[in-house]
């Protein structure tokens, strides 16, 4: 991919703008514009080979492989049989190279799948079927309902009136609610009529290919007269059409061009900290490579020059070796291949599978599956799954994230009186709960059976037609963008872009003000059983700076008039004065409203003057058409007309939490993960959830609130609040002032500071956007990371990334972002993980995320045990096998020491090639994929188990250097027990067995055990795969060295396989020594193998201390008899 | 905590349910043997460890200690040899010598002779591979291509065989023991087949096939260190001379160290030697051929008994021993630990 955009880029210059003119292919092709054929392979079957090769050496492991091959081709230097490098290195080539190559054909498939899918295309006045490759940039193509998009259209007309076409983006953006788009009129004048269309020229200029899908400028050119184009009337490729017949589009961008693949390809690469630990690691191992080959070259060229030069008699040094000094040159590179294996190759390769199993364990779980809507967790990102053990900080959204996003119309106020509480007799407030009697809609046919109202009074107003509460339902029906489904009489189902409107609209049914049906110019309603079709005027929409929106409409009665809903903020700046005492009163129903973490939204309404709108709409068309500015004159515009309102009450939403929020919390807390809340709600919303889903609550020594609105301001709280949580923190003896003043820099990561008490925090998003300036930022981070939870409220999607970044940059923590909307979306790709909820609000941030899943409450489960069980296998993973390598390779280190630094190998060659590969990758894979230290249960119940994995205490440079001292003290002894004991030793029948060859077996058998007995030490967990990995591990072992050291295989391959006699020939001996009694010298294997259980002994001996250590620290804390 | 998830499809589903299938390997929830550490279990293995290993130890040392041993250095016995054989160019004078030792009591059972040699290193990595098994295996083949170098041919083309630094550096000292009886010298009848491994003799090295031994080496000459050629090593035994001649297979099995011993002879029982070496006056007379002066090197004549584990090496036993105790020793400490901490433990919950 990356090589032919290379092609393109050199062959043509950067596209500036875009230029065509439909049904002119022979115009069009002069720009050599892409056509429509997509390709997402990399290789084809010619090149798969050079290329694939060529990526994978671009992997330091590989390539220092690649170099550890040619030195071992310089006869020279050659220490070892090339078969030993080759061997792993193509193994592991040919593993990722099938792995590529399987991707690539998938995709070469799913390519030729799409390219050949059939569209129908206009030429010469007629339609043809084409295949979907090749279609051309300016081409008039047909759509039906159910098509797939086939390139970016510009929307020509469609079956519908208006030429509205509806889509579904779910492919594109994720988002499952149908869109509506319309075409110009003049083109929509088109319609089928083929004719028209073959002899449309219209000329098209736009801007160049982007990836920015909410956006589109561009004109057309037809007979002179331009028209402006924007992203309303195009049709992005990835859509789906849905209830339109058919409809015409002119192709702008086409294939590799579209939006959708300008989108694709460009993922962020994640790192775990173990990732970047682990390269560091592999450094400092190359290092101790380069200084053990140091000392055994200058102990060759001493050797050299004190004995191989007089050993010379029989050892003549080889050609064209003259000094001792040049030898031990030599010898330095014949070490660096025999000492390789400290580097293991297989390392990234297992590391990788670990990964992926751990990851499909995610998948797998039954008790992160949601059956409600049927969907299971899903690990998105495979590679970072030992990351979630290790959180420190978890940032949260609010709506869908912590509550169900799921909007029920639970409370309003209309004209000063406050309906939904429920009183009984007494005039007390009364709970509700499940037995309260729900309000019968029974007199209304149409409404939606799953609404529940509990409030009596406002049936009973809308049944006396109150004026104010019609109005109210009147407006709550007239003013959205809902769209209706009615498939069945009767059956109405909403398409809401936001499930605040859809709750809203669902009350007003309910209430007897059925929004029944849409036009772009009417709107029809069931208005207390009588439908009423209402002209639709004007729609004054919404965006985030308005925070309202209006409708104009004039009611079948002649009357004009306008509706507005939005922010009671907005919309008090926008009353008429004669509202002040009404206001008085819904202000203080709105305050309760929020108090009880209700989102709330203020209605008006006002009569227009026929005289005034006129005119008023006539600027409102001209503004609409205008090619520059329109945006500015357009909201002029709406300001103008949206002022002395009408108040008329407001709304309030609940958005229930959803089950088990609170007690995941809880427990989250107690495994020391702070909490942050970043949520767009008012502060009193948002502190109310904070107090109902437990993260703030009264055991708290303090609350602080910081809602400055200036940066002194800000700065003064902030100071307050650490002067309240930690006085100490002032004075200069603390250690971060200190560090403050040696450096003028400010310090890269400040350490953790503990305040005297369980503090909480909230922050306004006007306070944090000075608060995330410059200099606050330390002041910032500094308080907030040492209160237990911070919720942050109005912040946008920005600041939410902004307020990760600051804790990423200045904490050594694991940080993990959670959110279900589009505005996580960039918090959720900047935290180490992100986490997505597949829930109401579209499917965005499920596609950014790293994991994802349905309900909150199921993060404690990824975390407490994936995320523990993840990181606990892939630290020991690792020490094992940072272990089994050092113990593996050291012994050829001590060995140098007694064959003349020569670069003799202990262990025959065979068994170097098959170590890593065969013997011992299996046992280590299985204890990673299967072992639990302790249950799921377990897990859950002491949370403070997952403390460790925070502090990075399973693997860190300290526990390899351990892991190292393990490893060279298992070398030494699985040197020099074997050395020790056949140093000038015979067999019992007489003969010597001191000689190489039996050296090497007994040496390679021995290591074998030890590192088996040391998985079965690190294993806790014995499944049948462990037993069957590490007993069959060892049988293929003896299997295989008792094949290769046959005299079949030595007859065969005598050059390959010399190793014959040792293994053997203790069987076949007995007729040529029948008068001596014999013994193997298998009884002489067993004591290194019990003195290399010390080092195990010792560390079992430790843990089961510590264990019990653990064990009482548990107890303390619970109460309970921890029993294992 | 909702545990407990239900995965019951639901009404009116056309598609399959993405429920995960309820397998145990799935759902991490496979059978598996945990083994729990109790003061009782860790104490138990640290302890019986510990016993097993002093027992196999002391049983060990103690046959190893009834293993009799005589080790005679010759090197410098026989001053003017070793002088002799510093200059390659006397190769084929020939020099003898004699050691004398006295054997106080009678060595009883089967006594093996050796020859040791000392900074000899059969272990460097370009002696090693300093050899043709091909060759040995009686095959044709070119010695140029195999690692032989610089033992392969002469000047004129003739390829060496044996070829290689091993082979050329064949022991060729021949030691023969002498017992002094009432001031008459018998000799001690000594095997000289028999001593090297089964499977090298059998399957390892091969002679060449031919209607003769000195036709099958045609063609062929002696490394340049040897004094005849390799089908005359034995001319006696037809089985035991070119490249199966016993004395050759056993040096071609290089040493693991630069300190070694090799089987050399092993002493007949027959007539007064029945039951072994008789106490008394011996003699080795040794025809000195092999130098080791030029690198420092030293060289043994041993006799030899051997036990059920072999020679008179003691490591083993001490090792099994050290082993034992410190697995005793751990378990104490432990034990000390535990009771340690469970008096705390008390103490704290008070």
């Amino acid at each position: 991919m990356s090589l032919f955009g290379l092609k393109f880029g050199k062959k043509k210059l950067k596209e500036e703008e875009r230029q065509l003119q439909a049904n002119n292919r022979d115009f069009n092709l002069q720009f050599e514009y892409a056509n429509n054929t997509i390709k997402t392979s990399k290789y084809n079957f010619f090149t798969f080979l050079p290329l694939n090769l060529f990526e994978q050496f671009q992997r330091i492991a590989n390539a220092y492989f690649l170099f550890l091959l040619i030195l071992q081709l310089i006869p020279q230097i050659s220490s070892l049989a090339w078969f030993t490098t080759v061997v792993p290195l193509v193994l592991v080539l040919a593993v990722s190279g099938v792995k590529d190559a399987i991707d690539d054909f998938n995709r070469h498939k799913s390519d030729k799948h799409v390219n050949n899918r059939p569209v129908q295309v206009l030429i010469n006045g007629m339609l043809k079927d084409e295949k979907w490759m090749n279609v051309q940039v300016g081409d008039i193509i047909k759509l039906e309902n159910n098509n797939f998009v086939t390139a970016d259209l510009l929307l020509l007309s469609s079956s519908e009136p208006h030429s509205l076409t509806y889509i579904e983006t779910a492919e594109l953006d994720g988002e499952t609610n149908l869109k509506v788009k319309q075409a110009l009129t003049v083109t929509s004048e088109l319609g089928e009529d083929l004719q028209k269309l073959t002899e449309f020229n219209g000329e098209v200029k736009c801007e160049a290919p982007n990836n920015k899908l909410d956006k589109f400028t561009g004109t057309l050119t037809l007979q002179g007269e331009k028209y402006a184009l924007d992203n309303e009337k195009m049709l992005l490729r990835g859509c789906t059409i849905r209830n339109t017949e058919w409809c015409f589009g002119l192709v702008i961008y086409a294939g590799p061009d579209t939006k959708l693949m300008q989108n694709s390809g460009k993922t962020t690469f994640k790192r775990t900290s173990i990732d970047r630990l682990m390269n560091v690691l592999v450094l400092v191992i190359f290092a101790f490579l380069a200084l053990m080959c140091l000392i055994l070259a200058i102990g060759n060229g001493i050797w050299e020059y004190d004995k191989g030069y007089y050993f010379q008699v029989y050892l003549p040094w080889a050609e064209g070796v003259n000094s001792a000094s040049y030898s031990g040159f030599l010898m330095f590179w014949s070490y660096v291949i025999i000492l390789n294996t400290v580097v293991p190759i297989s390392l990234y390769v297992s590391v990788e599978i670990i990964r992926l199993g751990n990851s499909f364990y995610i998948d797998w779980d039954r008790k992160m599956y949601y059956p409600l809507n049927d969907t299971p967790a899903q690990a998105r990102t495979t590679t970072l799954n030992e990351e979630l053990g290790q959180i420190k900080y978890i940032f949260s959204d609010k709506t869908g994230t912590l509550t169900q996003n799921i909007m029920c119309f639970n409370k309003c106020s209309i004209n000063g009186k406050s309906y939904g509480d429920v009183y009984d007799m007494s005039g007390q407030r009364v709970e509700i709960n499940e037995n309260t009697e729900k309000v019968d809609f029974s007199y209304n046919q149409l409404a939606d059976p799953k609404f529940a109202f509990y409030d009596h009074s406002l049936v009973e107003a809308v049944k006396l037609s109150d004026v104010p509460t019609h109005r109210f339902f009147r407006l709550l029906s007239l003013c959205h963008t809902v769209m209706p489904e009615e498939k069945k009489e009767g059956n109405l189902v909403y398409q809401a872009q936001s499930p605040d409107e859809g709750a809203l609209v669902t009350a007003a049914r309910n209430f007897g003000f059925v929004f029944r049906a849409r036009t772009p110019e009417t709107i029809t309603i069931v208005e207390m059983g009588e439908t009423k079709i209402y002209k639709l005027l004007a729609i004054l929409d919404f965006n985030n700076v308005r925070k309202r929106m209006s409708v104009i409409v004039r009611s079948p009665e002649g009357d004009l008039t306008l509706y507005c809903k939005g922010a009671d903020t907005i919309l008090y700046e926008l009353l008429n004065s004669s509202c002040e005492s009404l206001k008085e009163e819904t202000t203080e129903h709105l305050n309760e409203f929020a108090g009880e973490g209700l989102r709330t939204l203020v209605v008006a309404y006002k009569n227009l003057d026929e005289d005034y709108f006129q005119d008023w709409i006539g600027r409102h068309h001209e503004a609409s058409t205008a090619l520059e500015g329109r945006e500015d004159k357009l909201s002029e515009l709406y300001e103008e007309i949206e002022k002395d309102l009408m108040l008329l009450g407001a709304t309030a939403i609940e958005d229930k939490l959803q089950d088990g929020v609170p007690q995941t919390i809880e427990t989250l807390a107690k495994a020391n993960i702070k909490i942050w809340v970043l949520t767009g709600d008012k502060q009193e919303t948002a502190m109310n959830i904070g107090y109902s889903c437990n993260l703030l609550n009264d055991d708290m020594e303090d609350v602080f609130v910081i809602e400055g609105s200036t940066s002194d301001d800000v700065l003064n709280e902030l100071r307050n609040a650490r002067k309240k949580m930690k006085p100490d923190s002032f004075l200069d003896s603390d250690e971060i002032n200190i560090q403050f003043e040696k450096s003028s820099k400010p310090p890269k990561i400040l350490p953790d500071e503990q305040a005297n008490g369980v503090y909480g925090l909230v922050i306004t998003g006007h306070s944090l956007a000075y608060a995330l300036e410059g200099n606050l930022e330390l002041e910032l981070v500094r308080t907030a990371c040492m209160c237990k939870v911070v919720i942050c409220c109005r912040v946008t999607p920005l600041q939410k990334a902004q307020v990760v970044e600051l804790v990423k940059k200045y904490k050594k923590a694991v940080t993990l972002a959670i959110g279900d909307g589009a505005n996580d979306v960039s918090m959720i790709k900047t935290a180490h993980i992100g986490v997505g909820i597949s829930g109401q609000e579209g499917m965005q941030a499920v596609l950014s995320s790293d994991f994802s899943f349905a309900q909150f409450r199921y993060l404690q489960r990824l975390l407490l045990v994936h995320g523990r069980w993840s990181y606990i296998r892939m630290c020991k993973f690792l020490k094992y096998f940072f272990y089994k390598n050092f113990a593996f390779t050291l012994v050829h280190f001590w060995y140098g020491f007694f064959s003349g630094f020569s670069a003799q190998t202990v262990y025959d060659e065979w068994f170097i090639t098959l170590y890593n590969l065969v013997y011992t990758s299996l046992p280590v894979l299985g204890m990673s994929l299967f072992d639990q230290d302790v249950d799921d249960r377990w897990s859950m119940l002491f949370p403070q188990l997952y403390v460790p994995g925070q502090q990075n205490l399973y693997f860190n440079k300290v526990v390899f250097v351990k892991c190292m001292l393990q490893g060279i003290y298992s070398s030494l002894i699985l040197f020099f027990i074997p050395y020790g004991a056949m140093y000038n030793t015979m067999r019992s029948d007489g003969k010597a067995i001191a000689d190489y060859q039996s050296f090497a077996l007994m040496a390679q058998t021995c290591l074998l055990i030890v590192v088996s007995v040391q998985i079965g030490l690190d294993t806790s967990y014995w499944t049948v795969v462990n037993q069957f990995f590490i007993w069959g591990s060892l049988s293929v072992y003896f299997a295989i060295t008792f094949t290769m050291y046959s005299d079949g295989m030595y007859l065969i391959f005598t050059a390959s396989f010399p190793f014959i006699g040792p293994a053997q020939d203790q069987r076949s001996q007995k007729e040529a020594t029948s008068t001596l009694t014999q013994e193997t010298p298998a009884s002489d294997q067993h004591p290194p193998l019990w003195l290399c259980l010390l080092p195990s002994a010792w560390l079992w001996s430790t843990h089961y201390v510590w264990e019990k250590h653990a064990a009482k620290i548990t107890f303390c804390h619970n109460g309970n008899v921890f029993t294992k | 905590m909702k545990n407990k998830t239900s995965c019951l499809p639901r009404e009116g589903e056309a598609r399959p349910s993405r429920c995960p299938d309820n397998s145990a390997f799935k759902q991490q929830k496979l059978p598996a043997w945990k083994p729990q550490l109790t003061i009782v279990t860790v104490l138990c293995t640290f302890f019986l460890t510990g016993v097993f290993c002093l027992s196999v130890g002391v049983c060990l040392i103690l046959s190893t200690n009834s293993v009799r041993e005589i080790q005679v250095d010759y090197s410098d016995k026989c001053s003017d040899c070793s002088k002799l054989r510093e200059n390659s160019s006397n190769w084929d004078k020939e020099c003898h010598c004699s050691v004398n030792f006295t054997l106080k009591e009678d060595i009883l059972g089967d006594v093996f002779m050796y020859y040791g040699l000392q900074n000899f290193y059969q272990n460097h990595r370009r002696y090693v591979i300093s050899r043709s098994d091909a060759q040995l295996l009686g095959r044709k083949v070119n010695v140029q291509k195999s690692y032989c170098a610089p033992f392969t041919t002469y000047q004129n083309g003739t390829p060496m065989a044996p070829c290689g630094a091993i082979a050329n550096s064949m022991f060729n000292d021949t030691i023969d023991l002498f017992y002094n009886l009432n001031s008459s010298l018998i000799q001690v009848p000594l095997l000289k087949t028999g001593n090297s491994w089964w499977t090298d003799k059998n399957v390892k090295f091969r002679n060449p096939k031919s209607y003769n031994l000195s036709s099958a080496f045609a063609g062929t000459a002696r490394p340049p260190y040897w004094q005849k050629p390799v089908y005359l090593l034995d001319e006696e035994d037809e089985r035991n001379n070119g490249y199966v001649n016993d004395d050759f297979v056993v040096w071609m099995r290089v040493s693991a160290f630069a300190t070694f011993r090799n089987l050399y002879r092993r002493v007949r029982r027959i007539r007064q030697f029945a039951d072994g070496l008789p106490a008394g006056n011996y003699t080795f007379h040794i025809s000195y051929n092999f130098p080791v002066t030029k690198f420092k090197g030293r060289k043994y004549a041993i006799l030899s008994t051997v036990v059920w584990s072999g020679g008179s090496n003691p490591f083993l036993g001490i090792a099994y021993v050290v082993s034992g105790t410190a697995a005793a020793l751990t378990g104490f400490v432990i034990a000390a630990i535990h009771l340690k901490l469970r008096k705390k433990k008390t103490y704290f919950q008070k």
